[in-house]
């Protein structure tokens, strides 16, 4: 082949990437799935943080067409950063970092691709990005129910809480749920525990152990180590409220009530903002009045009719606006 | 603090702490004998894993803890060979490969985790077991005789070890490997042979503690020993490379965190207070180790690959 030969070829496939170039260019089209990326700290089936985001991206799946990517496990940071920068990479359409350990990561990560809509919680912080949504939980609310129905169903008077480590929505959920609890009977006894971890499941049932010893006949908890917490529970048949997930399957004959996160609200939200090229980075709260909260009740165990009542009460209070948990 | 100074706390505190301590205990003990022989294991964590889900799978599937508590022991043992052929007869670095065996551990357990279960299902895991007469005694019969089989069998060993590597022929070619295994080879002690002893038992005890784990627990899920492999490891320094000593600090350890917990419980530490006396157990072993690196000297051979002539 002579120059002109090697000349012709050149300019053809030159001919062909800016036709390749100039269909990327023209965007994703409105049949393309969109890609939503999320990276958890936990396993995607911990009944609790991890799997919360887990069931709203498979609610969100119904209503919208989306094509999901899962990294879950990354307890170590820096793994989360290699993946939420990968996922960028790789042209996902919507990165969700959750987790508000990753915030860091996320912050020095979203500037290098403004294309790229991040999300990522529970956090109220966008560093200031129009591509960054951060979205949290009023969780305190279902704390209060929670702790309302457990007052009513305590009868040794004495209730015990294992929390992980006091920030965020595990405080809020923590706070309303002895709020909750006061606002029926102030004189019931309510030890809290925080163990420092979100995965010592060890430390989290001699937690447990030691508000038995204590007297507890009600329990709560909160993050993927209630798993120990709960099998203490099932073993003294003390009651049971959790949080984040519906906990069931982890004792069908103790757990009372769950707390649930749907993170499809806001999901969804940004997925319409993505949709209508209106993406402008901002935090969007879940509350029972917004329906990004909602109670799970164990049929298996229904409460009595007058303790219903008043989990109802409160609830619909919530959303009217009419009684506040008072948790700040 | 006069709510934790009652004898009903006191009680529920010391057998907290002797819970906690079990897993530590039967890991360490596994490592001491390997150490002794001149082998160090930073895999403990990830044998763990794989024990703990290997015991907790067999029980989930067939109902038999003691099925459970078998297969923890094999899994290990199993990953012993797998360890003792990398680093013996491969000749790899021990604490490279010791962290391989580690990530391995905890990938493989996750992933048979997630494909044969999936959500976190409790099994009945090991019930407490009263021991006849002594179990009766008042005060201590209720703390340290009605435990579960594996807290008996943990600190049974440790007498049990200890006789093994300073009363027995083996233990004395188990000291002289992990000290001079040249003058151990001239003497025509197969340096190879013991080491791979040591890490096959070595290996099938933090099996154990992973079985002990998940059994005393009644459930899995990622990353269960969260760490307890590491501690054990250095709780081994801690107790000088002797039974007697890895049982003290196991319990120290144990008995630390159940009192911290029980601390926060009764909110006699509250905020942040609570959360630097959460510290407690990690600054405790972080002291005693610095104090006991000057009064001991590790195994001569510690960490050290044998090769005849060399």
């Amino acid at each position: 082949m002579g120059w002109r030969g090697w000349l012709v070829g050149m300019l053809a496939f030159a001919l062909v990437m800016a036709a390749c170039a100039e269909e990327e260019d023209a965007g994703r089209s409105a049949d393309d799935p969109i890609r939503i990326a999320m990276v958890g700290p936990s396993a995607s089936n911990d009944l609790a943080f991890t799997q919360s985001m887990v069931d709203s991206l498979d609610r969100l799946g119904q209503d919208y067409n989306i094509e999901v990517d899962i990294t879950d496990g990354t307890f170590v940071i820096e793994d989360a950063a290699v993946a939420i920068r990968g996922y960028a990479e790789d042209g996902f359409d919507i990165v969700l970092a959750h987790g508000s350990q990753f915030g860091g990561s996320l912050s020095e990560i979203a500037p290098d691709f403004p294309d790229t809509v991040f999300a990522w919680g529970t956090s109220r912080d966008t560093f200031g990005l129009t591509n960054v949504y951060s979205y949290s939980v009023q969780s305190d609310e279902g704390g209060f129910i929670n702790g309302t129905i457990a007052a009513h169903m305590t009868e040794s008077k004495t209730i015990g809480v294992v929390g992980p480590i006091e920030v965020g929505d595990i405080k809020l959920y923590i706070d309303g749920f002895v709020a909750g609890v006061r606002s029926v009977d102030p004189s019931i006894t309510v030890n809290v525990n925080y163990i420092d971890s979100f995965s010592d499941v060890a430390l989290a049932a001699e937690a447990a152990q030691a508000h038995v010893e204590a007297g507890a006949d009600v329990m709560t908890g909160v993050s993927q180590m209630v798993v120990g917490a709960t099998g203490v529970a099932r073993e003294h048949g003390v009651l049971w409220f959790g949080s984040q997930t519906d906990q069931v399957p982890l004792g069908e004959e103790i757990v009372v009530a769950s707390q649930i996160y749907r993170w499809d609200y806001q999901l969804s939200q940004i997925v319409e903002d993505l949709l209508n090229d209106a993406v402008s980075g901002r935090v969007i709260t879940a509350t029972f009045s917004n329906g990004g909260l909602t109670m799970a009740y164990n049929p298996g165990l229904p409460l009595a009719d007058d303790v219903q009542a008043a989990a109802d009460a409160v609830e619909a209070g919530l959303k009217d606006g009419s009684l506040s948990t008072g948790v700040e | 603090m006069s709510d934790f100074l009652t004898v009903s706390v006191l009680l529920a505190t010391l057998a907290s702490g002797i819970r906690l301590a079990t897993p530590f205990l039967l890991a360490a003990l596994g490592e001491t004998i390997g150490q002794r022989s001149g082998v160090l294991n930073l895999g403990v964590e990830g044998v763990m894993l794989l024990g703990a889900y290997g015991a907790y799978y067999a029980t989930l599937r067939t109902d038999s803890v003691l099925l459970g508590i078998v297969v923890g022991l094999v899994v290990g043992g199993v990953m012993g060979i797998v360890y003792g052929v990398v680093t013996l007869a491969l000749k790899a670095e021990q604490g490279i490969s010791g962290i391989g065996i580690f990530i391995f551990g905890l990938g493989l357990s996750d992933l048979l985790f997630q494909k044969q279960v999936g959500t976190p299902t409790p099994i009945d895991g090991l019930g407490d077991v009263a021991i006849p007469l002594l179990g009766d005694l008042p005060w201590v019969g209720e703390v340290l005789f009605h435990q579960n089989v594996l807290v008996y069998a943990a600190f049974l060993l440790v007498p049990a070890m200890w006789f093994v590597i300073h009363r027995t022929p083996f233990g004395l070619d188990v000291r002289a490997v992990g000290e001079t295994p040249e003058a151990a080879d001239s003497l025509g002690v197969s340096v190879e042979r013991t080491r791979y002893i040591t890490i096959f038992v070595g290996n099938a005890f933090a099996g154990l503690a992973g079985a002990a784990l998940a059994l005393e627990l009644g459930i899995f899920q990622q990353n269960l020993t969260n760490g307890h492999g590491f501690i054990a490891i250095a709780l081994v320094y801690f107790g000088a490379w002797r039974p007697a000593g890895v049982m003290a600090g196991s319990l120290v350890f144990g008995l630390v965190s159940a009192t911290v917990l029980q601390w926060k419980t009764l909110g006699i530490v509250v905020g942040t207070t609570a959360s630097i006396v959460g510290m407690f157990p990690a600054v405790l072993t972080i002291l005693v180790l610095v104090l006991v690196s000057r009064r001991t000297g590790q195994p001569s051979a510690l960490t050290r690959p044998f090769e005849r002539g060399h």
